[in-house]
This record gives structure tokens, C-alpha cells and sequence, in this order.
């Protein structure tokens, strides 16, 4: 079976001011179905490149890019709005939920571009929030929740297309620790499941739950090694009793 | 592997019920800002109404008026020369004869009926009742060119008028005046202390335009009302007080108008430097006036509603201008989880047209309150028609498709990297 990931010398640059910057240089990775990868390098790395790249929110400048086995380098705005709806699911560090919207039309939101009919929509929202945890809170708004609870929503909604692929981008930047611990171990959970991630972070402490480990300098990959995942939930279990509040 | 269920689904637009939720619960977050948005709409909309029913119901108003006298109207009056400076008033000499008007019907061919009449203003007495009234007298052709019906009983026949017998037509008000209730038809009435028989009722005409009463009127045969009435006191026996004549429909008024005066002043002898002995009035004319001014309120109306509608597109373009900067983020997530650029673009493009069709139905709302408003302290009838108010609300959601455009194609070409930065 083709690789869920498969780039070839892939690069990006921008052009600033009547020079190219180059953002991302000649990056050859190749990921298998259902892996949790973290990828790290300091801002201004390329992490983010890499990852609108992977994420099909970017075309590359150079090089190829093949997920799922199929060629996404050259696709136009919409076919790759396409891509996104059917094989990736996103997470971000602010979570951006709708806010005049409850929990569960949030998660619907990526079936609405799906062309999916309302009932179904609904029936699999809420199985994405009681998957999460939150089945008892399909109906408050995000300013109703806490922010362990609306990444939680945000998770929900990236998952509700079934993708082969969810793309986290700082996840836990806005969480506190214990907080940051539970989504890992959702994102490990998850993972067990099935599903590929790829968690874009600067924290090690973070990263230590991936298996693999990407980093970035300067625009290239300059290491990519294979580790021994802690669990995110034994993590949890060691924390000093005081931090839970 | 797994996408299976949504990789078969119908990739197609979001269903009109959620799109129409979204923009309507998009709108609902910031009601304030949406009323002011929508008052430009609401003003233009409710003049596009205003402008349409006042009009036509100006119109209607001229059009019975025009009905009410009898279209394709001459009236024809003796008198208006000067003599020496001195102008005679209309209508008090006799220039004006019964064979003029025999030598009208048969000289100009366009002209359809020459009526002759005198009048002159009398007390009618009916029983212990009397009242004063206008009697003229005229031919049987009088009701044809004023299109007047007869509500009950019968018109006088030729035979009665050629013998000048004492029969009468009453309109409804001296029926009412005289009668009751009771039956007119058959009674007596004495005028000048001649006893006259009411052999038919006239059906009611209402007000003329000038407020008078056109009901209240006596008709007898023109030469009856010569002998028994007025007396051939007069100086000329066959003097009339006006002619009346009706052209053919689809004649030239004023060419007729032209042909009938060079008839009048040959007939009359008046040469070429002497000023007419008669004067003529066209009721067309009369009433093209008042359409005339009605149609000024109208053009006043729709440059009212013209520029309403332009702000007020303005104000909603600038309002989505602001809602896509201020919701930059989530049409960056709405790209991410995989809206298409036709998507965004349809979303606030609804939004816009959502908005100017609320403002449209205020609008409408409005306008219909205004119009009836005026009607009332004008005393025209009140005609909303579907028509225009299907052309206002058609004239809102365009303002809001135009207006609405350039917002919404703005936010469906937002870089989705960017748009989910965007603090």
C-alpha cells in the first residue's frame, strides 16, 4: 500500500520584496499509514511550511507531494478544499470554533462542506463529542467551555470527516499542563485508532508521545528518527495530585 | 482507507436552509448594527412603493375623472369676445346657436356627437317639496357623450323631444331631495310652475373634480326646456348655451379642435384680425394637467428612492466590508476544514442580500403605510400593486447581490494560512 506521505524535494519560497526567500528546502520524507509524528525546529524552521504543505492549505514551490497515493502539488484552491475535506482534519493552537455556535454545530461545520444531509450530520457530530469526551456538552457554546474542553470540540470537528491524517498545530500551546497531557493522550488514543498524526510543536515535553520526530533548521529537515512514545496517560496518572483543579 | 463515507458523499453547495440559518444568526449577532445597516434599503424600498401607488392612484383619479365626464370632450361656450375692450363673460351671449352644432356633426368628420344645451338654474317643487336646482335642457345624444346610464325608468323618446313634450330625467340627488326614498320615476314636478313628468332616474355620477355635484341636475328636451323654461324672451330663439361635442375615439383632439374653430368663425362671419365669439375646452387636457403633476411626485419619489437604494447599498457593502475583516479567522478555518472558495462567496453573498431583503419587507412595510397616508389626505384611492411590490423586493435583493459582491469575493480569496493567522 502507498505511503500516507510522500514528498520529493519538496521546497517553498516566497517572494518578499523582489527576492525569493526560500521557507522550505528540498524536503524527502515518506510517512506510513496511522503514525504519530511530531515535527519541532524553532520558529522559522520551516515546521510551518511543512506543515500548510502537508496540510493542503499550501502548494510547493518545487518538488512533489503525494498523499494517500494521490498527487496534491499541482491541484487548484478548490480541489485541494476537496482533499482537505475528505482525508485531513485540523487542530489548532487557538482552537477557532465558531463562537455564536454550540458544540455540536461546530464539529458539523466540516460535514456541512461535505454535502453531508443534516441528520447524519448530526448523529455523527455527536458521536465525534461523546468519542472526546464531551457527550454531556453537545450544546454549549465555546465561551461555556473550558479550553480543554473547546480543544476538545476543535478535536471533535477534525475528526468527524474520518480523515487519514490530523495535522495539530501547537495544540497545546494555550493549555496548562495537566490540560496538555489529557489532549495527548486523546491524540494517542486517537492514534491506537488508526489515524495518522502529525503534531507540529516546540515543546520536547510534548513531543516525547510521538514515535517519530521530525526537526527542522533553516528551512531543511535535518533529523528524522524513530522513538519509544511515553504515554500521555501514564504521564497524567505521575502528576502531583496538587496540579489537579 | 478510512474516508470512505464523506469520499462517496455528494460534494455539493451546503444545503439554502443552513446557508440561510448561518447568514441570519450572522446578522441576529449584532442587530443594532444590522437595523442601521438596512435604513438606507428600508427608505428606498418604501419610496419605490410610495412612488408607485401614489402614482397610479393619481392616475386612477384622472382616469374616472376623464371617465366621470365622458371621454374625447369639446365643450363648446358662446361669448368671450371683446368689444371694445370690454370682454363679455362666457356663457351670457348668444353667438353660439343649434345650427352650429347641426353644421359641427355634419362638416368635421371626426366628430362622433354635437350635443346643444342651455341651462339655467331653477326651483323645482314636488309635492310639499322643493329644491334649487341646475335644469338643462338638450338632446337625447347628451347621454351617449357623457356615457351617463339611466338607473331606472326610461330616457325621453325622439317623439317626446320633437314635440318639445314636459318630460324630465332627475340625477339622484334632487331624487333624494325631492323623493326620499320614494320612487322618482312617474311623479310630477313643476318648474317655473310648468308640471314636467320624471320619466326616468340618472345613475349617479359623483363629484367632479371641481367638487361639484354632478348629480344634481334636471334633464329635459332642449326645446321644452326653450319654451317652457327659459321663454323665447331672447333675443335669438335658436341660441344654445354650449355645445358639446364628442369626437371619435382615436382622433386628434386638438386638430379637431382646429377644424371645429374655422368652422365656428366662418359660420359666424369673424374676420381674420376678430378674436373668436366662443371659447372651447378640452377635458383631456384638463385632466393631463393633474396627471401631469401627479407624474412630477413620481419622478421626485423615484430619485428618492434611487439614491435610498444606492446609499443604502453602500452602507451594506462597507458593513460586509467590516464583517469579513472582523471574521477573517473563521473563513480561514471554513477553507481549512474544506470549504471552496464558491462556498465563502455564497455565504456572504447571502448575507448581504439577507440583509437588504429584511430592509426590502420594512421597506415595503413602510411604504404601504406612507402611501396610505397620502392617499387619505389627498382623497385618491390607495393601489399597491403586486407588481411593484415584487419590484421592490426584487430591486433589494439586487442592491444586496451588487453591493453584497465585492465583500464576499474578497473573503472566498483569502489565503487560508493567512485568514487562520489573522488576529
Amino acid at each position: 500500500m502507498a505511503a500516507l506521505i510522500e514528498t520529493e524535494h519538496l521546497s517553498r519560497s516566497y517572494r518578499l520584496g523582489g527576492v525569493e526567500v526560500p521557507a522550505l528546502r528540498d524536503v524527502t520524507v515518506s510517512v506510513p499509514h496511522g503514525q504519530f509524528i511530531a515535527v519541532m525546529g524553532p520558529s522559522g524552521s520551516g515546521k510551518s511550511t511543512f506543515l500548510n504543505l502537508i496540510g493542503c492549505l499550501d502548494r510547493p514551490s518545487g518538488g512533489t507531494y503525494r498523499l494517500d497515493g494521490e498527487d496534491v502539488s499541482r491541484l487548484t484552491a478548490d480541489a485541494l478544499a476537496a482533499v482537505r475535506s475528505r482525508k485531513l482534519g485540523f487542530v489548532f493552537q487557538g482552537f477557532h470554533l465558531l463562537p455564536r455556535a454550540d458544540a455540536r454545530a461546530n464539529v458539523e461545520l466540516p460535514m456541512v462542506y461535505a454535502g453531508l444531509a443534516r441528520r447524519a450530520r448530526r448523529e455523527r457530530a455527536e458521536r465525534a463529542l461523546a468519542r472526546v469526551g464531551l457527550g454531556a456538552r453537545m450544546h454549549h457554546r465555546p465561551n461555556e467551555l473550558s479550553g480543554g474542553q473547546q480543544q476538545r470540540v476543535a478535536i471533535a470537528r477534525a475528526i468527524v470527516n474520518e480523515p487519514v491524517l490530523l495535522l495539530a498545530d501547537e495544540p497545546t500551546g494555550a493549555l496548562d499542563t495537566r490540560t496538555s497531557l489529557e489532549i495527548m493522550a486523546l491524540f494517542q488514543e486517537l492514534n491506537r485508532g488508526g489515524l495518522a498524526v502529525l503534531l507540529v510543536t516546540h515543546e520536547p515535553e510534548m513531543a516525547r508521545f510521538a514515535e517519530r520526530l521530525l526537526r527542522f533548521r533553516d528551512g531543511r529537515l535535518v533529523d528524522d528518527r524513530m522513538q519509544r512514545p511515553e504515554s500521555a496517560a501514564a504521564a497524567l496518572d505521575a502528576l502531583p495530585a496538587a496540579d489537579a483543579a | 482507507m478510512s474516508s470512505l463515507a464523506i469520499g462517496r458523499a455528494r460534494r455539493g453547495s451546503m444545503g439554502l436552509g443552513t446557508a440561510l440559518a448561518g447568514a441570519l444568526s450572522a446578522i441576529a449577532a449584532n442587530p443594532l448594527r444590522a437595523a442601521l445597516t438596512m435604513l438606507g434599503i428600508v427608505i428606498g424600498t418604501a419610496a419605490v412603493i410610495a412612488t408607485v401607488a401614489v402614482g397610479s392612484g393619481a392616475r386612477e383619479v384622472v382616469l374616472a375623472q376623464i371617465r366621470s365626464l365622458g371621454s374625447n370632450l369639446i365643450i363648446i361656450l358662446p361669448g368671450a369676445q371683446s368689444t371694445g375692450g370690454v370682454r363679455t363673460g362666457t356663457g351670457f351671449s348668444q353667438t353660439l346657436t343649434y345650427d352650429d352644432g347641426t353644421a359641427i356633426l355634419r362638416d368635421v368628420p371626426s366628430v362622433a356627437l354635437a350635443v346643444p344645451g342651455v341651462r339655467s338654474t331653477q326651483q323645482v317643487v314636488a309635492g310639499g317639496a322643493n329644491w334649487s336646482t341646475t335644469v338643462q335642457g338638450t338632446t337625447l345624444d347628451f347621454l351617449e357623450a357623457r356615457e351617463w346610464e339611466i338607473a331606472a325608468g326610461r330616457a325621453w323618446t325622439a317623439e317626446e323631444e320633437a314635440r318639445a313634450a314636459k318630460v324630465a330625467l332627475v340625477g339622484e340627488s334632487v331624487a333624494v331631495a325631492l323623493f326620499g326614498d320614494a320612487d322618482p320615476v312617474g311623479a310630477q314636478i313643476r318648474i317655473r310652475n310648468v308640471p314636467f313628468e320624471v320619466v326616468g332616474l340618472l345613475a349617479r355620477k359623483g363629484q367632479a373634480s371641481t367638487g361639484l355635484d354632478q348629480d344634481d341636475l334636471v334633464l329635459t328636451p332642449l326645446w321644452t326646456a326653450r319654451r317652457s323654461i327659459i321663454g323665447a324672451s331672447r333675443a335669438n330663439a335658436r341660441a344654445v348655451g354650449t355645445i358639446l361635442v364628442k369626437v371619435h375615439e382615436g382622433e386628434d383632439m386638438a386638430a379637431v379642435e382646429e377644424d371645429v374653430r374655422a368652422l365656428l368663425r366662418q359660420r359666424h362671419r369673424l374676420a381674420a384680425t376678430e378674436p373668436d365669439d366662443f371659447s372651447m375646452r378640452n377635458l383631456a387636457e384638463i385632466a393631463a394637467t393633474r396627471d401631469a403633476s401627479a407624474r412630477t411626485l413620481s419622478v421626485l419619489l423615484s430619485s428618492v428612492a434611487t439614491v435610498s437604494l444606492l446609499v443604502g447599498g453602500i452602507g451594506i457593502m462597507n458593513i460586509m466590508l467590516v464583517s469579513v475583516t472582523e471574521r477573517t479567522r473563521e473563513i480561514g478555518l471554513r477553507l481549512a476544514v474544506g470549504a471552496r472558495r464558491r462556498d465563502i462567496l455564497l455565504q456572504f453573498l447571502l448575507e448581504a442580500v439577507t440583509l437588504s431583503l429584511i430592509g426590502g419587507l420594512a421597506g415595503i412595510a413602510l411604504g404601504v403605510a406612507a402611501a396610505n397616508l397620502a392617499a387619505a389626505s389627498a382623497g385618491w384611492p390607495v393601489l399597491i400593486e403586486p407588481a411593484a411590490v415584487g419590484i421592490a423586493v426584487g430591486f433589494s435583493a439586487l442592491v444586496g447581490i451588487v453591493f453584497g459582491f465585492y465583500p464576499a469575493r474578497r473573503a472566498a480569496t483569502l489565503d487560508p494560512i493567512a485568514a487562520l493567522r489573522h488576529e
